[in-house]
This record gives structure tokens, C-alpha cells and sequence, in this order.
């Protein structure tokens, strides 16, 4: 009763979404939905009260991915875009590398980084690691003016997918490695706009889930790009193998059809 | 005594013609009598449950899939420019159930509509502003489909965009009008790189590029997808937000008529419509719906709604003279097996002989086709495909372009109208003069499917906010057709 009562306070439209976005993310993860949350979600079916309560997690995560991946507009308009972009990287829990130098910003398992990054504004970001953060494409804003980007790592980003893919078209002309294995989100549609990395020498797609046939990705991936290297997929994955293949109905009609002739 | 009496009633007499003993087949007999009576008790069970408020029972027969007999708005035409103005209507209404709309589709299984035969692109590089807005705020839709079109418990929307790009190319004549298409498009904020004959054929080995003076590549928010789903989309989230569907034909309007007096001197009939008249799929009945807006999404077929209204069969000299110019256009497209075709990085080619080709799948299929010339138009009474058409005109177009093209297989083959503006080749989106309740959104001459995100929502902006706040359309106003004042766009397919 108290649920229902607080709930009705909230705005009903963003009460639906996230009812429905719940849902949502609970379907679209790659891994199987746990015990509660199949409960929750079965729960949140017959009553209006669970479907609130449901909704208001993922609210405060739309929210979250939402307000991490705005433009950080105030610090590159002071500081410059490479700490703009330096500063956005480490809030987002990704670490970097500035061209120049050897070693890593990396923040610690708290989320704290040091500041020293602000000591060189003019040296331009290298090598970016966002692995497992929840960049979207709304967040690469901060990181376009980064022309000398040789090196991105989305190893298990959630929120990245093919629009994400489609922008990085402005690193065409420097980036040389790129990592996008175990994006849940990813398809054959955004990997087709890779086709503006001419300088990219490697790329990893392993662990793609909504890739059908990955062998077959592979080998366009690599006439696509002729100077790349592409890890990930096997030649043979995604290939309808004969040997193990079930006896079908033309076999058993034609059994069949045999044993009527004979008599 | 009593016997007598009792055996002189006919009812209780016994039955003098031989009957059967009982005893050898009572068992069966039981059976069956069981049997009957659990029948009968069924068919009890549920006349009294159809009989308790709640059934769907009624003692008169309704048609199923009548229209109601009000409606705020009424969407005449069920394809993705009708349902998305559909949604949009529902998404701005202020107060819940503030508005009753109903969308009236003429054909539920959709063999004939535009949205659905359309090859599905989406493209930037246009040489309006306008254009480029439309589909620079339609694609912006696309990116966050979810966050828009997601109904509960429903599996999210994935429409299989294929992010390849458009590739323009332009000849010797015809380069200066790309260079002037590629500022615009800079300046609206499309992302365009424009490439010389060497670096395409460095880029894109597989084209010739004799000829080719100038190609433009469009680089994000670019590519194909699939119009079904984007249609199921909008129609499933429409619905869930409670818009009515109806399939029925419109057949006629009633409308009051007030005369007016124009400029120079001359009376004009200028008529509001007061009801719509939707005839039921095989069948003479028909619904008049009381409506306060009508909005014509017909597409292909919208010069036919336009003539129920009397528009264009006034005096020539007059406004009501002047007919509304979208007509039907077939168009045919072609899917072609190729083995040794062009991968992944295929955009969506555009050649300046008019031919195109985009891939399709991952398996050496393309779709490829071309706009006949003015003068050699199909004929529109059916959708049969000229496979003649592309033997003798698109072949050796692509053949010439893409050199591996000379072997391929026709695997099959389509064609689809084109809701063809024949003034300009732009969409038309505004209220008649002559009927000032009736928005008009068509005419957008195959461009409807990638800008109906973004028409929806300014004819929703037009209908509840009366102007545009988004993105601005008063360049189509139906006002440049009678002030003869015709803005093209050059970049046509």
C-alpha cells in the first residue's frame, strides 16, 4: 500500500518507462536473468506495485548512464579539450595513456585518480582503455577532438552498439587498434562502418552474442579492411556442421518411399 | 378403473411399435444419453456465461472492426508516416486520454503500402535544409528507438540498421551542384566527406570510376534498416497508448461548405469536414466517424482522397482548380546475386545515371533498380515487375559502374509506388486552403520512410501546438503549389 502511495507521487510517463526499461535490460544482458530477478519480473506482471518498484532501479540507471555520458562542456571550455577528455575518461572508471609519455592514468577500485593529468594540457590522449564502463554514443562528444587516438579498448562495454561504432569514423585517420569483444549490443550493421578506420591494424570481435555466423563476419571484416588483423572469430564458428547434423524428413520420406516399393 | 384412464391419455400410452430390449445395449445407450446431457449442460454453461455482463455477447450483430463514432483526429492511411503522426499525437497530449485517434488502413495485409516495399535507407545528403533537419532529427529518433517505441514486456525494438553510408557520385557536369549539396549538409551538422576519383578507388576498389568527377560519402547516421519493424514499432506503441485502428476504406466525407470571397472577387467553396466515411473491408456498410482534424497520410493514394474533397475539380482558372499533385509512381527494385560482388564496406551506391545498388545480407545478394525516365513510366494499375526494364536500362549502368556486376543472377524482384509530388518532389505538409481541418503529410516521392520520425512529430507540433517547433516546414506548405513557387531538391532517386 505504502508502494503504491509513493509511487503515485512519482510522474506516471517516467514511471512507465522504467517499468519498461526494466524489463528491458532484463531481457537484452546476454546472461541468463537470476532466480529473484525472474521473480521480480514475474511479480511485477500481476502487480502494479512491484512494477514501480521494479522501475525505479533502472530509473536511477537510466539516470546514471545518462548524466555520466553528458558533454563535460565546462572543463573542456577551461582546461582544453585533452583534460576535458582526460577528466571524462577517469570519471567514467576507464584509464589512458598520453601520447609521449609511458605511463597510465588509471583511477583506483574506489573510482579516486590523482589530478596529474592537468600538468600537460597539450599532450593529446594515446591509448584508451574504457573496458566494462557505460560509455554510450552520446559520451564519445568528449572524446572527438582526440585525432591522435591510436589505441580503444571496449572490451564489455554494455551500453555500446552500432551508433557507437558509426562515430568513431573520426578517429579514421589514427586509430590502429580496436577491441569490441563482449559488447552485448554489437552487430554486423556497426561493424560495417569500421570500414572508416583505414589505419587499423587490429581489431578483436570475440564474444559477440547477436553475431550469427562469426566465421563469415571475420572473412569480410578482413577483405574489408586489408591491412587489419582480426581476432576473435574462428573461420569455422557460425558453419552448419554435417557430420552432427540431425536426420531430417526427406531422409525418413525417402526410407519410407523405399520400404513401400519394396513391397 | 385408473388403468383405463391412464392408457386413454396418448402421452402415456406405451409405444406399440416393436422396440429393441434394453438389455444388451443399455450400457452404450447410457453412454450416449450422458453424453448428450453433458453436451447439454455445456451448452448451458455457457449461454448463462454469455448471458453475464462481462461477454461480448449482444442480441444485435455488430460488424466486427467498426470504427467508433467520434474521433478527435482521424489518420487517413496506416503507414509509417500515419503511425508515427499516430504516436506523436499520443506522446504531446497533455491529459491522459486527452485525444481520440484513429488510424483507418485500407489493407491490414499492407501487399501494396510504400513503407513496406521501400528498400529502407536513410540519408543526409540532400540539397534542402529541410531535408537534411527531417532526416538528421529522424535518424537522432532512430538512435533511441527504445527509450521512444518500448511497450512493457515486449521485446525491444531492433530495426537492423546497417550502418554503410550513402555513396553519391557525380559527373564532370554535375560536380559543382555536389560541392554546393556538401556545404549545406556541413552546415546543418550532417557528417559528409567529399572524395576524389583516387581516393575512391583507393577506398572502394571495386568501382570504375571513369566518369566520375566527384563522390560524396555520407559517414554517420547513415545507412538502411527495416521499414516492417519500425512500422510495427510505432503501430504497437501507438496502441498501447491507446490509438484506435480500423481497417476500412475511406470512401467520402460529409463536410459543411461556407462560400468565401477571394482576392480578385471571385467565390470560392471553402468546406469543413464533418465526418468521415469508412466503408468496411467487403462489404457496402459504412461508418461515419465525427471527427474534428483529419490528417491525410495515404501516401500513393492521397490525390485520390483529395479528389473526394472536390479539390481540383473547380474552374480551372480557380483555386479549387488547381488538383493536389501526388500520384501513384511504380518502381521497381531487383535483388541480384552476385558472387564476387563487393563485401561489407558496399554503401548504399547512387550513380549519376540514376542507378543504385545497396547490399543486402551477408551472402553476395544486392538490391538494385532505377527511376525510369519522365516520359517511359509503368503503368500504375498493378504492381508486376518488368524484368525487361532491367535487361535493356539498369544492367549496363551497374555493369559500367561496378565491373563484377557483369556476371549476376536475377534472383527476384519487386515494385512499389512512390507517393510521387509531381510539382516539386518534396513532401507537402500543411492545411488546405479549401478544407481547413484536413493536415496534409505526404508527397514525399520516396523519401517517406527515412523522414517519418520527424514528420510526425512536427504535424503533431502543427495540430496541438499550431506551428513548428522542432524542426521548421513552413517551406512545405501547400502555399508554394497555388503561388506556383516550386522548391527542388536535386539529389533525387
Amino acid at each position: 500500500m505504502a508502494a503504491s502511495l509513493l509511487s503515485h507521487g512519482m510522474r506516471r510517463c517516467s514511471a512507465h518507462a522504467c517499468a519498461a526499461v526494466a524489463v528491458r535490460r532484463g531481457l537484452s544482458s546476454a546472461a541468463p536473468p537470476s532466480v529473484f530477478t525472474r521473480l521480480l519480473l514475474n511479480l511485477s506482471r500481476y502487480f502494479y506495485d512491484v512494477e514501480h518498484i521494479v522501475g525505479w532501479n533502472d530509473w536511477a540507471r537510466t539516470k546514471l548512464v545518462r548524466s555520466k555520458n553528458t558533454f563535460f562542456g565546462y572543463a573542456q571550455q577551461r582546461f582544453g579539450d585533452n583534460i576535458g577528455a582526460a577528466y571524462y575518461i577517469l570519471t567514467l572508471r576507464g584509464s589512458f595513456r598520453f601520447a609521449g609519455q609511458s605511463e597510465w592514468f588509471r583511477p583506483d577500485s574506489r573510482g579516486r585518480f590523482s589530478y596529474d593529468f592537468m600538468s600537460t594540457p597539450d599532450a593529446q590522449i594515446e591509448e584508451v582503455d574504457l573496458s566494462g564502463t557505460i560509455i554510450n554514443h552520446n559520451g564519445l562528444d568528449n572524446l572527438v577532438k582526440q585525432n591522435k587516438l591510436k589505441s580503444l579498448s571496449l572490451r564489455g562495454c554494455p551500453e555500446v552498439d552500432d551508433w557507437f561504432l558509426a562515430r568513431l569514423h573520426v578517429f579514421g585517420e589514427s586509430l590502429v587498434e580496436l577491441d569490441v569483444s563482449h559488447c552485448p549490443c554489437v552487430t554486423v550493421g556497426g561493424l560495417a562502418a569500421l570500414q572508416n578506420l583505414r589505419k587499423l591494424q587490429r581489431l578483436d570481435i570475440s564474444g559477440l552474442a547477436r553475431l550469427q555466423s562469426p566465421g563469415l563476419v571475420r572473412i569480410l571484416l578482413e577483405e574489408m579492411l586489408p591491412h587489419c588483423r582480426v581476432t576473435g572469430a574462428e573461420y569455422e564458428q557460425g558453419l552448419i556442421q554435417p557430420d552432427t547434423r540431425e536426420p531430417t524428413e526427406e531422409d525418413h520420406e525417402a526410407s519410407a518411399n523405399t520400404g513401400v516399393r519394396h513391397i | 378403473m385408473w388403468r383405463k384412464l391412464f392408457a386413454s391419455v396418448p402421452a402415456f400410452r406405451a409405444p406399440k411399435a416393436p422396440c429393441r430390449s434394453f438389455k444388451s445395449s443399455s450400457r452404450r445407450a447410457e453412454k450416449d444419453f450422458n453424453k448428450d446431457l453433458e453436451a447439454q449442460f455445456r451448452a448451458f454453461r455457457e449461454k448463462v456465461a454469455a448471458a453475464m455482463p462481462g461477454s461480448d455477447w449482444s442480441p444485435f450483430e455488430l460488424t466486427p472492426g467498426l470504427p467508433p463514432e467520434r474521433a478527435d483526429v482521424v489518420i487517413v492511411g496506416g503507414g509509417v508516416v500515419g503511425w508515427s503522426i499516430a504516436y506523436w499525437l499520443k506522446r504531446k497530449e497533455r491529459v491522459r486520454d486527452g485525444l481520440r485517434v484513429l488510424v483507418v488502413e485500407k489493407d491490414p495485409t499492407y501487399s501494396q503500402a510504400s513503407t513496406v516495399l521501400s528498400c529502407g535507407g536513410i540519408r543526409q545528403q540532400f540539397s534542402l535544409k529541410e531535408n537534411i533537419e527531417l532526416s538528421m532529427t529522424s535518424a537522432d529518433f532512430l538512435k533511441n528507438i527504445n527509450n521512444h517505441l518500448w511497450v512493457v514486456n515486449e521485446d525491444p525494438v531492433d530495426l537492423q540498421f546497417n550502418h554503410s553510408g550513402y555513396l553519391f557520385l557525380a559527373s564532370e557536369k554535375s560536380a559543382h551542384i555536389m560541392e554546393e549539396n556538401y556545404r549545406t549538409q556541413r552546415h546543418a551538422g550532417a557528417k559528409v566527406a567529399l572524395l576524389s576519383p583516387s581516393q575512391l578507388k583507393e577506398r572502394f576498389p571495386w568501382i570504375n570510376t571513369d566518369g566520375v568527377a566527384l563522390a560524396s560519402l555520407g559517414l554517420e547516421n547513415e545507412g538502411w534498416f527495416d521499414p516492417w519493424s519500425l512500422l510495427n514499432a510505432f503501430r504497437r506503441k501507438a496502441m498501447s497508448m491507446g490509438v484506435y485502428q480500423c481497417f476500412g476504406e475511406v470512401t467520402g466525407f460529409r463536410c459543411s461548405s461556407n462560400v468565401a470571397e477571394i482576392a480578385d472577387g471571385d467565390f470560392v467553396d471553402v468546406k469543413r469536414i464533418k465526418y468521415v466515411n469508412v466503408q468496411m473491408p467487403n462489404s457496402l456498410e459504412y461508418q461515419p466517424v465525427e471527427s474534428a482534424v483529419v490528417v491525410n497520410a495515404a501516401g500513393a493514394n492521397s490525390g485520390k482522397i483529395a479528389t473526394m474533397l472536390g479539390i481540383g475539380l473547380g474552374p480551372k482558372e480557380s483555386i479549387s482548380g488547381i488538383p493536389f499533385p501526388v500520384e501513384p509512381r511504380k518502381r521497381f527494385v531487383y535483388v541480384v546475386h552476385c558472387p564476387d560482388g563487393p563485401g561489407l564496406d558496399t554503401p548504399f551506391l547512387i550513380d549519376y545515371s540514376g542507378v543504385y545498388c545497396r547490399r543486402e545480407g551477408l551472402g553476395g545478394n544486392y538490391l538494385t533498380g532505377m527511376s525510369p525516365e519522365e516520359t517511359e513510366e509503368p503503368d500504375i494499375s498493378n504492381l508486376d515487375v518488368d524484368d525487361k526494364f532491367f535487361q535493356e536500362k539498369v544492367w549496363h549502368h551497374l555493369a559500367n559502374r561496378i565491373p563484377a556486376f557483369e556476371q549476376l543472377k536475377v534472383s527476384s524482384g519487386w515494385a512499389g509506388f512512390y507517393d510521387y509530388n509531381t510539382f516539386d518532389q518534396n513532401g507537402i505538409v500543411g492545411l488546405h486552403p479549401l478544407v481547413p481541418n484536413m493536415y496534409f503529410a505526404t508527397g514525399f516521392s520516396g523519401h517517406g520512410l527515412q523522414q517519418s520520425p520527424a514528420v510526425g512529430l512536427a504535424v503533431a507540433e502543427l495540430i496541438l501546438d499550431g506551428g513548428y517547433k522542432t524542426v521548421n516546414l513552413n517551406a512545405f506548405d501547400l502555399k508554394r503549389i497555388f503561388l506556383r513557387e516550386p522548391i527542388l531538391e536535386s539529389n533525387i532517386v
